[in-house]
């Protein structure tokens, strides 16, 4: 079983992200939500309705884009779009979705022929075409490189900006932080919790941490007297220093100011998805 | 059926922008029908086993060739979607399963068709035959017949799980279909249990229809051969309706 006891809800307008590692059921969920696979139980509805069940009325108004899809090796960018355009009863002009997603110079371009990210922008023009309401991204920046990724991330938000609800998977924490409105986490086929990333990092990840750089040798013991300080760490001329208190940053620079302690670096780590994950299921996603 | 003839035009267009597979739907039927040809024209004496080949035999194996390759072509092609998850994309749009199998008959139809004509032009050119051959009627045998195994090829396509096991697969199952249909040897000099398996075959039937056609029979006169590869064709594809595997 991939998927057991998994509940959430997404919202009008929304990025919602399904959030977990490789083999967690996040492309499971999907394709139950897609109605591409029918679930053994429990209850789903998608714009209202049963996907599985609901048919043709349902395929015209989402848009899919599938994990590690391919096409027919020598078709053109331009026949893909006009070709799966010509599937539904009002298609968007194929000119201006290839010149939206930067595939304009390609258009005569095989399939073989094209980058990985070019690819994959390819399949979001195809999950495009029929002006969709509900927009379905599966892994979609997996094997890009940084560059593209965020090219890639840049034409969500834009899909989102007009107004279309997105649905995406991601095993990459860093996306789904700075891609996604709201999180589910997954593991092991089950949500372990839904909220906005800042609120899952808020809820599970409170401590705050300031790293200090200086030579005074003094500074330790200091730091350690501040109120709502836990530890600090020190690593060569590096001082970690972690509490839960929302003050801490505060107070850390006036225990600075007050003993004149010269400080030759200092910034503030926040936790982030990475570290809910780690909270939350005692293993780091990368495992 | 909304999309069959975007999609039937569009798998026509890629398809012609392989070179080998063009190559062996339309080469290899004509470059065998013309080898064999010459060869045994040198080597058949009139009333000759070589002769009687000559004139009804090759040009029927040229044509069983042509069916055979348009089943594994359409075989691999299926699973080549499968595996790379067209077909799953393709089941989250209105398009339904039967159009995407319709427009690649309907492709690999017309290659053969194409493949007749050369054929023919080949052949007129070198082994004119003796009686007036009726082309037209020939062709429609052809075509009906290729229709007919196609259907066999749906059902291999329709639960094959990857490419590379489509193409011994549908081999496997259509070179010892061919070996019996009676095309090299009467099905009546075959012992009993072999005789039975030939039976049950629509590439026998499929032969035998092609042959009296090219002797010069009328259709009418192959009615039970016709019939029995509509009853395969209608039962593979109502099997193969029910077996389909999008992933």
């Amino acid at each position: 079983m991939a998927v057991d006891d998994v509940s959430f809800e997404v919202r009008r307008g929304e990025i919602f992200g399904l959030v977990g590692p490789n083999g967690a059921g996040k492309t499971t969920t999907m394709e139950c939500v897609e109605g591409l696979r029918a679930p053994d139980r429990g209850s789903i509805a998608l714009l209202g309705v049963d996907p599985f069940r609901a048919g043709t009325a349902l395929k015209v108004r989402i848009g899919v884009q599938l994990q590690e899809a391919q096409l027919q090796k020598r078709i053109t960018v331009g026949e893909a779009v006009r070709f799966w355009g010509s599937l539904y009863r009002s298609p968007v002009d194929p000119a201006a979705l290839l010149d939206q997603l930067g595939l304009r110079d390609k258009r005569n371009a095989w399939f073989m022929t094209l980058s990985g990210g070019q690819k994959q922008r390819l399949f979001i023009a195809l999950a495009l075409v029929n002006d969709p309401e509900v927009v379905f991204l599966d892994e979609l920046t997996t094997g890009l490189d940084p560059q593209a990724r965020r090219a890639i991330w840049e034409l969500v938000r834009g899909i989102r900006d007009r107004g279309k609800t997105v649905v995406l998977t991601t095993h990459l924490m860093e996306e789904a932080e700075r891609l996604c409105d709201r999180v589910a986490i997954i593991e092991h086929g089950r949500v372990i919790d839904v909220d906005t990333p800042r609120g899952l990092v808020a809820r599970h990840c409170p401590e705050r941490i300031v790293v200090v750089g200086t030579a005074d040798t003094s500074a330790r013991e200091r730091f350690l007297a501040v109120p709502g300080v836990e530890a600090v760490d020190a690593d060569g001329l590096s001082l970690t220093i972690r509490g839960r208190h929302p003050s801490l940053v505060t107070d850390v620079i006036q225990c600075v100011s007050r003993h004149g302690i010269v400080v030759t670096d200092f910034h503030t780590t926040l936790p982030s998805l990475e570290d809910v994950f780690l909270r939350l299921t005692g293993r780091s996603i990368r495992d | 059926m909304k999309g069959l003839w975007q999609l039937t035009w569009l798998e026509i267009k890629i398809f012609a922008r392989e070179p080998l597979g063009l190559f062996g739907t339309i080469g290899i039927p004509v470059l065998v029908y013309l080898g064999i040809g010459r060869l045994l024209r040198s080597a058949a004496r009139p009333a000759s086993p070589e002769e009687a080949f000559l004139k009804t035999g090759l040009p029927v194996l040229a044509a069983m060739l042509m069916a055979i390759s348009a089943v594994v072509s359409l075989v691999t092609i299926i699973a080549i979607y499968r595996e790379g998850g067209i077909l799953k994309r393709l089941r989250a749009t209105p398009l339904h399963p039967a159009t995407i199998l319709t427009a690649h008959v309907l492709v690999k139809l017309l290659f053969t068709t194409v493949t007749l004509v050369l054929l023919v032009i080949a052949g007129r050119r070198y082994y004119a035959p003796d009686t007036p051959l009726e082309i037209l009627r020939f062709g429609a045998a052809l075509l009906f017949s290729t229709a007919g195994v196609l259907s066999i090829g749906f059902l291999i396509a329709s639960v094959v799980p990857t490419a590379r096991f489509a193409q011994p697969l549908a081999g496997v199952i259509f070179y010892p279909m061919m070996a019996l249909s009676g095309l090299f040897f009467p099905v009546a000099v075959l012992p009993p249990w072999l005789r039975m398996a030939a039976r049950v075959m629509p590439m026998t039937y499929a032969v035998s229809l092609l042959a009296g056609v090219w002797r010069g029979d009328s259709l009418s006169s192959h009615l039970w051969d016709i019939g029995v590869i509509a009853l395969f064709g209608v039962g593979f594809t109502a099997l193969s309706a029910r077996f389909f595997r999008w992933e």
